[in-house]
């Protein structure tokens, strides 16, 4: 039973947007980044593609958002990690705030500034993008969602896994970034030799960029069953084996 | 009327250390009953058993009746427990958190605003939780802690590192708690808050319960011994004091007396004599005995060492 999740997850926002550098850090810098990107890669001559007229590829985007994404997830790594040192989880046993309650808001509100953020990242970069650009990009919004939920059941793995706060933020970098590179986005993956490639297609991320590339060109989502399939598998698998691991303490 | 906490040969250890050797004892309805003994006692292990954090390796607790962990989620409604530091956030609102936590229980919560007024945190309410002081926050937990109107409420620790001011403001909170008919089981290492505030107290050190009783059933069973400390400018020597019934030394250091004996009586016995032989004194102390006493007599160790 979550009860007080939609009050507590409202005062997880408001208190988030009270932290002096927290909104800022987490909201501007990819908006920031994305500006910047964006400008110098729209002074190079524009491709001959309809949707992307002004810009150079999907990839700009799609990294942005996974960026984005990989921080929600270590962020939450972290808080987990924190609470349970803390003892805090345990505690709360003992009232009707539901540990799962609190990690639901604070997935909710990672989710809800995902999408914010992704939104203001391509206000910011608006000019740069054909009318028509805009129907995609509430696909798009929900496909990172969708990519993001599934990212952050593996950091919820991790998290279940790793005993401190001190080593679990670290770890979860050191397991997701590099599956980032290998998921096709900088590289492609034909390009890469053959055992990776292998190691490619266990990755969620590879599907995930597969799918934010694709919805991004104006794929219809029924072409992307297979990447949606694989994303739920990952996160079914994931959560399952969270369940059995994570100790409150 | 059954007891609202009944703790039965309760054992409770952690690998090879054993935190909780064999409790047992009973909690009255309407009472402020007190856990003492110094830390690593083994308290806070109790009363985590008791509050339903953690299950005993063997023995029994009932909270109301229920199995406090099995039974957990319907025992919260009617027990209030008091939260540690770390458990809000540090830039919410203390109406937020009451508002929060008010909206968890299925009761109908008590008058928040009423809560926020008694334990004078009213104009507190749009404070952050970090800008508050050590007495505000506690008085905020035990706000938390009542809002959901529960049966029995628990404190653990409540007025570590608190002034003495603050101190006795949480004591007068806490005995209006239950004079309105609620009862209060606590911890604490402090034998003062323990005698002040204290309906009964169960002694523990090393994992066991050495005693139980009212704090002043304690200290006449344990500690009967009273002291008078006198100083007179009438020449006069240590006779007139031996005759006290009752007494057991008589010492003399210049114009100081120190009498010790035994009994309530001694002290009135002392100012009987005085009266009697015409002596005048210029300073009078009667030094009774505390729950330290006790704890020193019955473990044989200084409870703050």
């Amino acid at each position: 039973m979550l009860r007080g999740l939609a009050k507590l997850t409202w005062i997880e926002i408001k208190v988030f947007l009270r932290e002096p550098m927290g909104a800022f850090g987490t909201i501007g810098v990819p908006v920031i980044l994305y500006f910047v990107l964006a400008r110098f890669t729209s002074l190079r001559p524009p491709t001959p593609s309809p949707t992307l007229s002004g810009f150079t590829g999907p990839n700009l985007p799609v990294i942005v958002a996974i960026l984005i994404a990989i921080s929600a997830v270590l962020s939450l790594v972290t808080i987990i990690s924190i609470y349970r040192e803390g003892g805090i989880l345990k505690r709360l046993r003992a009232t009707p705030l539901r540990p799962q309650t609190i990690l639901s808001a604070h997935v909710i509100v990672k989710l809800l500034l995902t999408a914010v953020t992704l939104g203001l990242t391509f206000l910011a970069g608006r000019r740069y993008f054909p009318p028509g650009a805009n129907i995609h990009l509430y696909s798009f919004t929900i496909a990172l969602l969708i990519s993001t939920l599934s990212i952050l059941s593996i950091g919820f793995l991790i998290a279940s896994i790793v005993p401190t706060a001190r080593f679990a933020q670290p770890i979860g970098a050191f397991l997701l970034y590099p599956m980032l590179g290998l998921s096709g986005l900088f590289v492609p993956i034909a390009a890469l030799p053959p055992a990776l490639q292998t190691v490619s297609r266990l990755i969620p991320f590879t599907y995930a960029v597969n799918l934010l590339q694709g919805i991004w060109m104006g794929d219809t989502w029924l072409s992307h069953t297979g990447d949606l399939v694989a994303l739920a598998l990952v996160f079914a698998i994931c959560i399952a084996l969270s369940a059995r691991v994570f100790r409150w303490e | 009327m059954p007891p609202v906490i009944q703790v039965s040969s309760v054992r409770k250890t952690y690998g090879r250390t054993i935190a909780v050797a064999e409790a047992s004892f009973e909690v009255n309805q309407g009472e402020i009953f007190g856990l003492i003994g110094p830390n690593g006692a083994g308290k806070t292990t109790t009363m985590e058993c008791i509050e339903g954090l953690r299950k005993p390796d063997s023995g029994s607790i009932a909270v109301l009746g229920l199995d406090p962990f099995r039974q957990v989620y319907k025992l919260q409604d009617r027990i209030g427990v008091q939260l540690q530091q770390a458990q809000l956030q540090k830039r919410i609102k203390v109406w937020e958190a009451i508002d929060l936590w008010a909206s968890l229980y299925n009761k109908k919560p008590a008058d928040a605003e009423r809560l926020l007024d008694q334990l004078g945190l009213k104009d507190k309410r749009n404070t952050w939780f970090m800008n508050l002081s050590g007495g505000q926050k506690q008085r905020l937990f035990i706000a938390l802690a009542l809002i959901n109107d529960p049966e029995v409420v628990f404190l653990d620790e409540l007025t570590t590192g608190l002034d003495p001011q603050a101190r006795r403001a949480i004591w007068d909170l806490v005995r209006g708690i239950r004079d309105r008919g609620k009862t209060v089981f606590l911890t604490t290492h402090l034998m003062e808050e323990a005698e002040r505030l204290c309906d009964r107290v169960a002694i523990m050190e090393h994992g066991r319960i050495i005693d139980i009783d009212t704090p002043a059933g304690l200290i006449a069973r344990h500690c009967p011994e009273r002291t008078v400390v006198l100083s007179t400018s009438d020449p006069t020597d240590a006779t007139p004091f031996r005759t006290i019934p009752n007494v057991e030394s008589v010492e003399c250091v210049g114009n100081e007396f120190t009498i010790r004996g035994s009994g309530d009586d001694l002290v009135t016995a002392v100012i009987t004599c005085l009266s009697e032989h015409h002596i005048r004194v210029t300073d009078f102390r009667a030094i009774l005995p505390n729950l330290e006493d006790v704890f020193l007599k019955l473990t044989g160790r200084s409870i703050r060492e």
